[in-house]
């Protein structure tokens, strides 16, 4: 297994050098965005590869000359990368709309980040409502405009479905995984895990669907050899754990967790399960259809699906998943997150789910703090 | 002679106190007995949003309420922490904007100033100024088990296109048919025409009122404006809102005839950005003022007649659709700083005072960028204030008096050159 992630582990480990490296070699168009609610499919349509920007690993100094410290290390990190240059090899930048930080980071990207072009897509907040819809269609069709303008490149409705389809793929793949580590988390470590997604918004996305479709066959062998293995303990006596949170950017949160007993089963995660949950229809207008899924699919906080739907989704997701306690992997000062911690806690304490709360900043603070905190939740449950 | 002096001191005092004070109370006093007691006269109260859409709830008798009015009496009344640290501990985080953390504390507890606000029969989020409002409205939504209207504004980070025209107009549409479904009452259109054209002269008349402090000495003070700025939020819409501004600008227009400043010597003009720090209004007015120093116009109070230039008064259900998009905070940083540039060429401004606000991210994210574009353009100083609009546990005294010292004297020397 470890040979077949080899190339996704590299790729989370210097997104910018796989993408400079995807250019030098393919001549393909890189444009960055950084949250899920960016159209993928209408990125790969106009022929260019959508690179997703995680913030920065590095020590944030050139965005503090634009930020305030009470913005979350996310943006402040994707500014960094902007002004250090990290980005230069990107031909573009386009940022959906979703939360007040990442809104002012377009602005800010636009004036102070001069290389490559910029796209805005002023999605819409309210996702429930015909009106809502048509906006959503309208907005995606003026990104593809755009797009194919920036670009040079012609979106036609054939490359559309074509990056449907790989999306679609892409989705499923990544369902299956995690499905197969629901039933067993052994497995498949959740570092390893969450190196997969997150490599697949880094990675060519037709390789991505290779390297995915190989770990599903080597993970299906191997539940299928445990099984018939008695003595197989692979996965039993972890506690199951289910997280929630905006971005998870610390991998080493899953060795501490499974070192202290647990393992995350499944998320609600921009970086996790919101990424590849709900499908895009294969049979209608495709822009449409990309609108619809985006109206769909488990949302973000920052946008408004129903006033309970957040709770009665995580609470659903507790109960398929038989996980005992939930923990909640917020960063500091993501507001739309932080205003929802409430409300998700009452509800998973009148089901009986314990949870957990760790708010966190990059980097990590040192690692004994965690451990302790994790260990002793681990042991309430 | 020490006793004569101190009379002439009262005197000057009295001469500068801005008379309209005493009306603009009673009018909100009214205006909250009003909203304090709808429930005995059978009226409907919808809390809404100070970008929020107003009018219609003013042509159907609905009575707004505006829990960021609320907030800036909390910040006032140094109720802020208070409040805050109890929303803390129902576990929302210390880093959210205070207003909502009052807010939210204030309607699960006896407290708060006027003993709290009347309870909603409904909820108008508009989220032209933040998505904060969005999360805050759906706790309320979720706390008094009320209807929320969501009046999404797409964001104009560049411009504002033809289908973000349609999508809000149609919610004006769809906002009506709420309100309709929710008082059981149909719309008066001509009674909704009438109040669009009261909200357009309302706007005018703020921005005339605000405008008299072109003249130098200013009549007013931004400070003044922050007080004044309460009927244009929360009557706006109103003949009461209109008069008010009407007899105000009188007395401005009375105040420059005579040469009354709202501050005794003025030397430096000054710009504030952002909201107010309610709890140390009093104690900035006084230390700018102590060193002749004037706020003589600001981008907060200005927000509420900023987008003017889109409304027709005549046609106020189409044109509110783009008035309420284009505001102040749901348009791109350049904008704001293009506009913050000609505010500093109208109002013939020194110095730029910039409030970095922790609890208002859409406001304060970008500034950094405002201050150097308007810096560089204007060739005039600025001085940046960290602290927060309502938790005072944000705001550090002789931090903030050291800024302020160094501030003038850099204006002095660069006025002696």
């Amino acid at each position: 297994m470890q040979d077949i992630l080899k190339e996704m582990v590299d790729a989370v480990r210097d997104p910018f050098a796989y993408g400079r490296k995807l250019k030098d070699d393919t001549g393909k168009k890189i444009v960055g965005y950084v949250c899920t609610y960016a159209p993928e499919e209408i990125i790969l349509a106009a022929g260019a590869h959508p690179l997703r920007l995680f913030g920065t690993t590095g020590t944030i100094e050139r965005a503090d000359a634009h930020l305030q410290s009470y913005c979350c290390s996310l943006v402040r990190g994707v500014l960094e990368e902007g002004l250090r240059g990290g980005t230069d090899f990107m031909d573009g930048m386009v940022f959906p709309h979703t939360c007040d930080s990442i809104q002012r980071l377009s602005d800010l990207w636009r004036m102070n980040v001069t290389r490559g072009f910029h796209v805005d897509a002023v999605l819409p907040v309210k996702l429930g409502t015909q009106s809502a819809r048509q906006y959503m269609i309208d907005v995606l069709h003026r990104f593809r405009t755009d797009l194919a303008r920036e670009l040079d490149y012609a979106v036609t409705d054939a490359n559309l479905n074509k990056a449907i389809k790989l999306m679609n793929d892409i989705r499923r793949l990544l369902r299956r995984i995690y499905e197969l580590r629901s039933d067993q988390p052994g497995l498949m470590t959740g570092d390893a895990l969450y190196t997969l997604v997150k490599a697949t918004m880094v990675m060519d996305r037709a390789r991505c669907r290779e390297i995915l479709r190989k770990v599903v066959e080597k993970m299906e062998t191997a539940k299928s050899l445990s099984e018939g293995d008695t003595n197989s303990t692979t996965g039993i006596t972890s506690k199951r754990l289910l997280m929630a949170g905006g971005i998870c950017n610390q991998p080493q949160i899953h060795d501490m967790i499974e070192a202290a007993g647990g393992a995350v089963v499944w998320d609600d995660f921009c970086t996790g399960s919101r990424y590849f949950e709900t499908l895009i229809a294969a049979d209608k207008d495709p822009v449409t259809a990309i609108a619809d899924r985006f109206l769909k699919r488990a949302v973000c906080p920052a946008k408004h699906a129903g006033l309970r739907n957040r709770a009665e989704d995580l609470i659903h997701m507790a109960q398929e998943r038989k996980a005992r306690g939930v923990i909640f992997l917020y960063l500091k000062f993501c507001d739309p997150h932080a205003f929802d911690y409430p409300y998700l806690k009452d509800a998973l304490d009148q089901e009986g789910i314990p949870s957990l709360l760790l708010e966190v900043e990059d980097p990590l603070p040192t690692e004994g703090q965690l451990q302790t905190r994790f260990e002793a939740f681990l042991e309430m449950l | 002679m020490p006793e004569k002096n101190e009379n002439t001191e009262k005197n000057e005092k009295d001469r500068r106190k801005i008379k309209a004070v005493k009306k603009m109370k009673e009018i909100m006093t009214f205006y909250y007995i009003d909203a304090k007691t709808a429930a005995e006269n059978n009226k409907k109260v919808a809390w809404i949003t100070s970008g929020g859409p107003v009018e219609p709830l003013i042509a159907m008798d609905i009575i707004p309420v505006y829990p960021e009015n609320y907030g800036a009496m909390i910040g006032a009344s140094k109720m802020g922490v208070d409040l805050c640290e109890k929303a803390e501990a129902m576990g929302y985080a210390s880093d959210l904007c205070s207003y909502a953390r009052c807010d939210i504390s204030c309607a699960t507890v006896n407290g708060g100033p006027i003993g709290g606000l009347p309870k909603p029969d409904m909820l108008i989020c508009g989220n032209n100024i933040c998505g904060t409002v969005l999360k805050w409205y759906e706790i309320q939504a979720r706390y008094f088990n009320v209807p929320l209207f969501i009046f999404d504004t797409p964001f104009c980070h560049t411009g504002f296109y033809e289908e973000m025209r349609r999508y809000v107009r149609s919610q004006v549409d769809e906002y009506i048919e709420f309100l309709e479904k929710t008082t059981g009452r149909k719309l008066d259109r001509e009674r909704m025409e009438e109040v669009g054209r009261l909200s357009v002269a309302g706007q005018r008349m703020w921005q005339a009122v605000l405008d008299t402090t072109v003249n130098k000495p200013a009549p007013m003070s931004a400070f003044d404006a922050f007080f004044h700025l309460a009927l244009i939020v929360t009557l706006r819409g109103t003949q009461t809102a209109v008069d008010y501004y009407q007899e105000l600008l009188a007395e401005m227009n009375e105040r420059v005839k005579e040469g009354i400043g709202a501050v005794p010597n003025e030397r430096y003009r000054l710009l504030w950005d952002n909201l107010p720090i309610w709890y140390r209004t009093k104690w900035l007015s006084e230390k700018f003022a102590a060193h002749d120093a004037c706020l003589v116009a600001d981008t907060y109070t200005s927000a509420w007649c900023g987008s003017l230039r889109y409304m027709d008064e005549n046609d106020f259900l189409n044109s509110m659709a783009e008035g309420y998009t284009r505001i102040y905070l749901n348009i791109g940083v350049d904008e704001m700083a293009r506009s913050v540039c000609d505010m500093v060429d109208k109002y013939g401004v020194d110095g730029l005072v910039i409030h970095s606000n922790r609890s208002c991210k859409p406001y304060s994210l970008g500034q950094y960028d405002i201050q150097r574009i308007v810096e560089a353009k204007k060739g005039i100083p600025s001085l940046m204030i960290e602290a927060d609009m309502c938790d005072e546990r944000m705001f550090s005294e002789s931090q903030i008096e050291t800024r302020i010292e160094a501030f003038i004297e850099m204006l002095t020397r660069k006025n002696r050159r």
